[in-house]
């Protein structure tokens, strides 16, 4: 039996080989996994809203992009990763629905997703593979031994990132 | 001032469930003409719910739900989202078609056709139909709905949407737990009610229990 930590909605977590990271029901969040290889040790967040500067209500860091990538970063650190050899995988930012009156809260998957990308430039963080956006759900699974992001959905399957 | 969830005390959740209890009658009387048969509705259970619980209350993040969604607009802007477990998601197209499909048999959950998703739309408009228009009369507000949008998928993915709208202002969501009974089968429907940051103080002072 494996061990297996579960990452909640607006939540991050910091694992080592041969723990498994896992967050369930992705949809319009982003699972952001941060992997160092030498170590073996990879980070998940499961993010809800692009920007905590939008917002007045920003006490949990998990829940926002930046906030969480920045505080993931630093768990990683206190784990023993080195910070500059850092990879990424990121997968989610769907839209689930689709409305006529779009307002921008529909398009937030989208605007998860870029800013995402956006927050790993800034720290030089190289994303090696993404599966985003579409209307549907994802469950992932990050493997630190072998960096693999496993993306499972409805009548999908599973693909290995 | 912006109110959220947060804000609600126990007379607004009553005020909420009152609503939602004329509602959900208004809902089984149309509900019980369009499948011929006799429903039965019990009170509504206003819920305020942790984000992180709420999959929990549906099964699992993983578990398959249909989802029906809406916009409102009018003097409350917002959306509404139907959440209907799987298992009575068919029982209820199954009752509405007509149709004698076995639930247990047909395992391909996602597999519903063109017919039985406009019927799950349908539904979904009856439902939420009724609890605006209670609310809306309970309130002297014009409140209209945009048609719909289904989404069958995994609960936490489904439930990502109500849950990023509360979050920007809140880490906990407003739920109304319905549940119907044929006299055979009890289903459950779930709503959420996600008034936009601005209109949650209109709806509160609306109904005189503000402040």
């Amino acid at each position: 039996m494996q061990d297996i930590i579960k990452v909640g909605m607006a939540d991050l977590r910091v694992a080592k080989a041969p723990q498994i990271l896992t967050t369930l029901g992705l949809g319009s969040c982003v699972g952001i996994a941060l992997y160092d290889n030498a170590n073996k040790i990879a980070g998940l967040a499961h993010i809800m809203l692009p920007d905590s500067t939008q917002i007045k209500n920003n006490s949990n860091k998990a829940k926002f992009a930046d906030t969480a990538m920045e505080v993931l970063i630093q768990e990683l650190e206190k784990s023993g990763a080195n910070v500059n050899k850092l990879t990424s995988k990121i997968a989610g930012g769907a839209q689930m629905f689709s409305l006529d009156t779009q307002s921008d809260m529909m398009k937030i998957g989208a605007r998860n997703v870029q800013a995402t990308k956006a927050l790993l430039n800034s720290y030089k963080i190289p994303l090696i593979a993404e599966d985003t956006g579409g209307n549907f759900g994802r469950t992932i699974e990050i493997y630190p031994d072998s960096g693999v992001l496993l993306v499972k959905a409805i009548g999908k399957g599973k693909t290995e990132l | 001032m912006n109110r959220s969830v947060d804000d609600l005390n126990s007379i607004h959740l009553d005020v909420l469930k009152e609503i939602g209890n004329i509602g959900a009658g208004n809902a089984a009387t149309s509900l019980a003409i369009m499948i011929q048969k006799k429903v039965d509705m019990q009170v509504p259970v206003v819920k305020i719910l942790d984000i992180q619980e709420v999959p929990m209350v549906l099964g699992g993040e993983e578990n398959i739900v249909a989802g029906i969604y809406f916009g409102m607009t009018g003097e409350i802007k917002g959306n509404i989202m139907v959440l209907l477990d799987i298992v009575s998601a068919r029982k209820l197209t199954n009752f509405m078609m007509g149709g004698t499909n076995d639930t247990q048999e047909n395992e391909d959950h996602l597999q519903l056709n063109e017919m039985e998703r406009s019927a799950l739309q349908e539904i979904g408009n009856i439902l939420s139909g009724s609890y605006i228009s209670s609310l809306a009369s309970l309130t002297n507000l014009r409140v209209e709905l945009t048609t719909p949008s289904l989404c069958i998928d995994m609960a936490g993915a489904i439930l990502s949407v109500p849950a990023i709208q509360f979050g920007s202002i809140s880490d906990r969501v407003l739920m109304i737990e319905n549940t119907l009974f044929d006299g055979h089968q009890e289903m459950k429907a779930n709503f959420f009610l996600i008034p936009d940051e601005n209109s949650f103080d209109v709806l509160l002072q609306s109904l005189g229990v503000s402040g």
